[in-house]
């Protein structure tokens, strides 16, 4: 960027920056940094507005309450070439509107590979077969009797990212990072509920399935299963939504999305995996050799500023600037969120806010006096493992273009003088 | 540390490897044999699960015609962005990989299992054992690895080579990955400084966002961002002209219909986005000359049938969805139709719905 450039640039030295930053025009109010005055009196204030003087909606209003309706654009997208049919396809979250950790029922993005599946509560059956002791049977409300436990967890699909492998590609992080979600679920323990039907030793193996028209299937290793896997029938205190699997759905934590098998009917106990489609021709990952790893689980360390971003940019100019965003690892918490404003080559620590919990999200804020120059503006998370997220070009060089998943690498937004920002590489 | 505290300590410490090992509560049912085996289908490498059957190339290829060939091509080649079956032989190391069944697929267990399970798409399940391994043997076919001659059954199943078999191994990035990656993170001078090397809008493949066409517009030009609700492009309708009476619809059948038609939205498409995909688009189907969607290809049969004056009305769309093959020999639609009458009054009445 030109000095010339960044000065012109400055919104703070231009007329349509100083309207910018005074709050400006009709209506507009605050008063930032003790730069901006009002001129003229705020008829927000001085004048009776309509919901100050009229009755609003009564109680029952709506029964089931939905977001205001200003914030009607708060919603998923797809990106409707990346698929076929709506009914094999994904949607992603909308991440740069959100805050705190927990996302919304509602946003949660949604992969589907037969469409959702509408169970009826009373239809439900989960059944347990294989090496285990009985075989066994149950329905909801035997489900709803074993002991229940609650977790926050992020579910990552393991192609968030992956349309950015070979060059920046999609502007705006609903779609380079909006396949996440980070949900606090009621359920039971997979150790409880195998217990129930006794593994037999030779049990290595457990192979979740499905009932929606793909009856989705993956193979998941006894160890992990009896550690940390779940059933769960709630989130965020509610059913799970339809789109989430309802009435259950299985939690493999800190591990790819695709294994948290949805609308979930069996559990089989084996000795081997299944090797089935979603882990043989989906989710390996081809590398430059033509050889392809298998079993790729783990979700590694990642971060991504929210805010500012390419839906997102800095309105109101020159001044206080918050910037805030994710971090998250399937190995763990997050140790630390580093921020750099100018593509990686100095950093300083961001400050992680609220609850820090293993293979959830976390959010970082970093607040900085912006001078209205250009930046190039990257965020890098640390976890608990003391794994630091590594840059596109320190990935490509082991991975190539061509291996889809597991991209969690550093993202870099240039922020442009006026505020906005676009998706970028730099070298 | 008192007696007492010590006992409570080593109950406490006893009683929670006992909570994590799980004293069975007697909940559910045993399963039934014939349950377990409704649901039981998965197959694996070695053979396990295979049922007894056998399918042929040639039966295989007429199955394939008819249930997969109107998404994946009659070759395995893919109609618009549904997967490609055959071809990419020695394309994995290249820049654009073709991951077919014969360049990737590991396991050929995989492909019994998968079609078995899931295709077609849209009627799951409604494939015999026989149907699976014909079709199985076709797309091996497709791939020149077996003859047009060949029988595949579960006697010579594991007879079968995949050509990618050695493809594939184990998760490495503990090794590969983890340790270059484990390590104090650098915090100033990190690089010599950087500039950008690759533009996202210069591809300007991002899906519209209107919110997001605001904020960056009151970036450049200052202004309140306005409300989605209350953007300008949300102009008030004009009022509509009258319309002439039509009879109404009920609406518990219309949604009865939506639900239908999500057997059909592989291939169509109905609303305000509707375009043509595997089939044309629906929108104003009821009322319509049939095969006169503008740019969709037709088959024969569709296109002579509207010529012959076929109109689509309440009466044929329902005598065509009871047996779309009986009712109009040589169309391309790949659906076994619906049998059910009320499913049937439900769709027609939801595409009607969508076609005022």
């Amino acid at each position: 960027m030109s000095e010339e450039e960044t000065k012109e640039g400055r919104p703070g030295e231009t007329r349509r920056g100083f309207l910018r930053s005074a709050g400006l025009a009709v209506g507009g109010a605050a008063l930032a940094a003790g730069s901006a005055r009002a001129d003229t009196p705020d008829p927000l204030i001085t004048e009776e507005q309509p919901w100050g003087q009229y009755l609003g909606d009564g109680v029952d209003a709506h029964p089931y309450g939905m977001p205001s309706r200003h914030e009607a654009h708060v919603v998923r997208r797809n990106v409707p070439w990346l698929t076929a049919d709506t009914t094999s396809s994904i949607n992603f979250t909308p991440i740069h509107e959100l805050d705190g950790i927990i996302t919304p029922n509602g946003v949660c993005f949604e992969r589907h590979h037969g469409g959702a599946a509408d169970i009826a509560p009373a239809d439900y059956r989960l059944m347990i077969n294989g090496l285990v002791e009985r075989e066994l049977v149950f329905t909801l409300q035997d489900l709803m009797r074993f002991p229940r436990e609650n977790h926050v967890y992020f579910l990552e699909c393991a192609a968030n990212g992956g349309m950015e492998w070979r060059g920046a590609q999609l502007n705006g992080c609903q779609f380079t990072h909006g396949m996440i979600h980070n949900v606090m679920y009621t359920g039971v323990s997979l150790r409880t509920l195998l217990a129930e039907a006794g593994v037999k030793p030779e049990g290595t193996w457990l192979l979740a399935e499905g009932a929606d028209a793909a009856h989705m299937t993956r193979s998941i290793p006894m160890e992990k299963a009896l550690d940390d896997c779940m059933i769960a029938f709630k989130m965020n205190g509610e059913a799970l939504r339809t789109e989430q699997g309802y009435p259950v759905r299985l939690l493999v934590p800190g591990w790819e999305g695709n294994m948290w098998v949805k609308w979930l009917r069996r559990l089989e106990v084996g000795d081997q995996p299944w090797y089935h489609r979603e882990e043989t021709s989906k989710y390996t990952d081809l590398l430059p050799d033509g050889r392809a790893r298998e079993f790729t689980w783990v979700m590694d360390c990642k971060s991504i500023i929210t805010s500012p971003s390419p839906q997102m940019p800095i309105l109101h100019g020159a001044g206080p600037t918050v910037v805030t965003g994710l971090a998250w690892s399937g190995r763990g918490t997050i140790e630390r969120v580093d921020i750099s404003l100018d593509g990686g080559v100095n950093w300083q620590p961001a400050r992680i806010d609220g609850p820090s919990l293993p293979k959830s999200m976390h959010r970082f804020y970093f607040e900085f006096d912006w001078d209205g120059s250009e930046l190039l503006m990257q965020s890098r998370a640390v976890d608990s493992t003391g794994y630091v997220q590594p840059t596109k070009d320190q990935l490509r060089a082991i991975r190539g273009t061509e291996s889809i998943y597991h991209n969690n690498s550093i993202q870099t937004w240039h922020i442009n003088t006026f505020g906005e920002a676009e998706n970028v590489e730099v070298s | 540390m008192s007696k007492f505290r010590k006992a409570l300590l080593g109950a406490a410490l006893i009683a929670l490897p006992a909570t994590a090992l799980a004293e069975p509560l007697g909940l559910g049912r045993p399963a039934l044999p014939e349950e377990v085996a409704a649901w039981d289908i998965d197959v694996r490498p070695d053979g396990t699960g295979l049922p007894v059957g056998s399918g042929d190339v040639s039966t295989g290829e007429a199955l394939f015609e008819e249930n997969c060939a109107v998404c994946h091509g009659v070759f395995g080649e893919g109609v618009d962005r549904w997967p490609i079956l055959a071809g990419g032989e020695d394309t994995l190391a290249e820049e654009n990989p073709e991951k077919t069944v014969g360049s990737y697929w590991p396991y050929l267990s995989t492909v019994y299992d998968y079609v078995n399970r899931a295709m077609p798409f849209g009627n799951a399940r409604s494939l015999s054992n026989d149907d699976v391994y014909a079709i199985t043997a076709y797309i091996l076919y497709l791939n020149f690895i077996v003859d047009d001659d060949f029988t595949l059954s579960n006697e010579n199943f594991l007879d079968v080579e995949m050509p990618n078999a050695q493809g594939f191994f184990f998760d490495d990035r503990e090794t590969a990955e983890i340790p270059l990656f484990t390590h104090e993170p650098c915090m100033t001078d990190c690089s010599a400084p950087v500039s950008i090397s690759a533009h996202a809008q210069v591809l300007d493949v991002t899906p519209e966002d209107a919110a997001a066409a605001e904020r960056r517009r009151a970036a450049r030009e200052g202004g309140e961002v306005a409300a989605a609700g209350e953007a300008p492009a949300e102009a008030p309708q004009p009022e509509a002209a009258p319309q002439p009476e039509e009879p109404a619809l009920d609406p518990a059948l219309v949604e009865a219909g939506a639900r239908v038609f999500r057997r059909c939205q592989a291939c169509h498409q109905v609303g305000d986005t509707a375009r043509n995909t595997v089939g044309p688009h629906l929108n104003g189907i009821v009322g319509r000359t049939a095969g006169t969607v503008e740019d969709f290809r037709y088959s024969p049969a569709l296109t002579e049938a509207g010529a012959g004056g076929l109109t689509w009305d309440a009466q044929s769309l329902a005598a065509y969805l009871e047996n779309p093959r009986g009712y109009l020999p040589g169309n391309r639609m790949a659906f076994p139709g619906l049998p059910g009458e009320e499913d049937r009054d439900a769709l027609i009445a939801y595409l009607t719905s969508m076609s005022r």
